[in-house]
């Protein structure tokens, strides 16, 4: 970690000049504002945010929220995924459901959610099930296509019944591709957490962030910015160094963004 | 083989009919409440009267406009930026890592920030779709750019180029699948940022046709406005993957 910092020192150049402008520049117009904020002022509302406790409060709400509903996607996704990736007919009688179903935008399942569910965390749960549904399925389908037939063969010379074949051969010949369906869904169920929240639900990061808007609090409001976009990137780049940790031996290339 | 992808229509077209049926069975028997579950009968004529005599016609076309004109302008910005930031491997050094921070960034949570300073209104939607928009095909570009063919580069100050030059006759068209890959997932950013900023400021569009169904309790309108936009979307997505096929066959 300090290596890579030291070495991209360029990369921190740029960042640093706009703070330092954004903070002399505010420095020399020292005027109230109701939309932005000086530097300064934005590390004051963080402390401000967390001493209160609204920062671990919102950022609890949203965690769970994303968890929770990710859980619920990757368990239905995966075990749609095996069903669709094991049978053929099951795969071609599916295909034009799922090309139909999938594009529906997640958000666009806010009003129905909020009708369904009311305020609360069960209509965050569905959304970001939703959401994160797809990608599980279609990767764990397309990593099952994936496994080498030499392995299928000798589980059926071993006598495997279909249970064993799915838990002892597949889905570990599958568990890298696995992860990066995992590590794309991460990043989705946060980003999906927060604008349900932002549009509707009020609970968590995102309701944090209207409502910092809504008392004109720019310096609270973009310490929550700030602090979901330090949230993502630390999720992503755990993840990705969890992933060249857990899969290095097997696939080189399965680190690539998405 | 011909065979065979005939079969494969007939059965996709069959599991969406008892996909349809099963959805009928559950309303029939009313084992989810019809508050929250029209049936699709219901659904569907919902949709063709507000396609006809409503106003979902009108609305839909404001989204997609939105959409569109967001995915655009976004892509335009990304493309020009990302070139300029691409071609120069010192500018790659410097503002990269910023920009990869950034982007894992939910593009929604700049709402707030927008609102305080467009207001809740058109403009500010149109805001916050290209920002949101901007980044895949942002950094597509700037990845294509960054990976030219050395040879290539060699190529371009043998016969001493022009920045623009090389940015117009070597960097671009090297970059194309990759631009081309993130307007892919810029498109899909843009409408659901369309949505969102609709859901928010009540702008005319689908965001606030099926929020208004939802709040009036008219599932089968929400219904139909969810379909609509889902239909958006699988359109958006094939039309680019068509086009993405014929300008990308010179490569093939």
């Amino acid at each position: 970690m300090i290596a890579a910092l030291t070495k991209s020192w360029r990369g921190w150049l740029f960042p640093v000049l706009v703070i330092a402008g954004a903070e002399i520049w505010f420095l020399f117009n020292p005027v109230l504002s109701d939309t932005l904020a000086a530097p300064s002022k934005i590390v004051s509302g963080a402390i401000e945010t967390l001493t209160d406790g609204t920062l671990l409060k919102t950022t609890y709400q949203t965690l769970v929220a994303a968890a929770i509903g990710l859980l619920i996607g990757m368990v239905a996704g995966t075990a749609c995924g095996i069903l669709i990736g094991l049978a053929r007919t099951a795969d071609r009688l599916s295909s034009w459901s799922v090309e139909m179903l999938r594009p529906i935008p997640s958000v666009a399942l806010i009003p129905l959610s909020l009708l369904t569910f009311g305020y609360g965390y069960r209509m965050e749960y569905a959304v970001v099930a939703w959401a994160t549904f797809w990608p599980f399925l279609i990767l764990t389908q397309h990593a099952l296509k994936q496994v080498d037939v030499r392995l299928m063969e000798v589980s059926k010379l071993m006598g495997f019944g279909i249970f064993a074949r799915i838990f002892k051969i597949m889905l570990p010949a599958a568990a890298p591709r696995l992860f990066t369906a995992l590590r794309l869904s991460v990043g989705l169920s946060l980003v999906v957490a927060v604008t349900v929240e932002i549009a509707a639900n009020p609970q968590g990061l995102g309701y944090g962030l209207m409502v910092s808007q809504e008392s004109l609090r720019p310096d609270r409001m973009f310490a929550l910015l700030i602090w979901v976009g330090l949230l993502g990137w630390a999720l992503n780049y755990g993840l990705v160094w969890l992933e060249g940790r857990l899969f290095a031996h097997r696939a080189p290339g399965a680190v690539a963004s998405a | 083989m011909k065979r065979f992808r005939i079969a494969d229509i007939a059965l996709g077209i069959a599991g969406l009919i008892v996909l349809l049926l099963l959805w009928q069975l559950v309303t029939s028997l009313e084992l989810i409440s019809r508050v929250f579950l029209p049936s699709p009968a219901a659904t569907i004529s919902a949709l063709e009267w507000g396609l006809v005599n409503g106003d979902l016609l009108p609305q839909t076309l404001a989204t997609v406009n939105r959409m569109i004109q967001g995915w655009l302008l976004a892509s335009l910005v990304a493309i020009a930026i990302g070139s300029l930031i691409g071609v120069s491997p010192v500018a790659r050094a410097y503002i990269q890592p910023t920009l990869e921070f950034l982007r894992p960034l939910p593009a929604s949570a700049i709402i707030p920030v927008a609102i305080s300073l467009f207001g809740l209104n058109a403009s500010m939607v149109l805001g916050v779709v290209v920002f949101g928009a901007v980044w895949p095909t942002l950094l597509g570009t700037i990845h294509g750019f960054a990976h030219v063919e050395p040879r290539l580069v060699e190529v371009s100050r043998l016969l001493q180029m022009s920045r623009w030059e090389f940015i117009y006759k070597i960097g671009l068209p090297n970059a194309v699948p990759d631009i081309l890959a993130g307007m892919r997932l810029s498109l899909t950013v843009a409408l659901i940022l369309a949505v969102v900023g609709e859901l928010l400021t009540a702008q005319e569009g689908l965001g606030t046709a099926v929020l208004h169904a939802a709040r009036s309790y008219r599932a089968a309108d929400l219904y139909a406005g969810i379909l609509l936009l889902g239909l958006i979307g699988l359109v958006s997505n094939y039309g680019l993957a068509i086009a993405d096929k014929r300008i990308l066959a010179w490569k093939n």
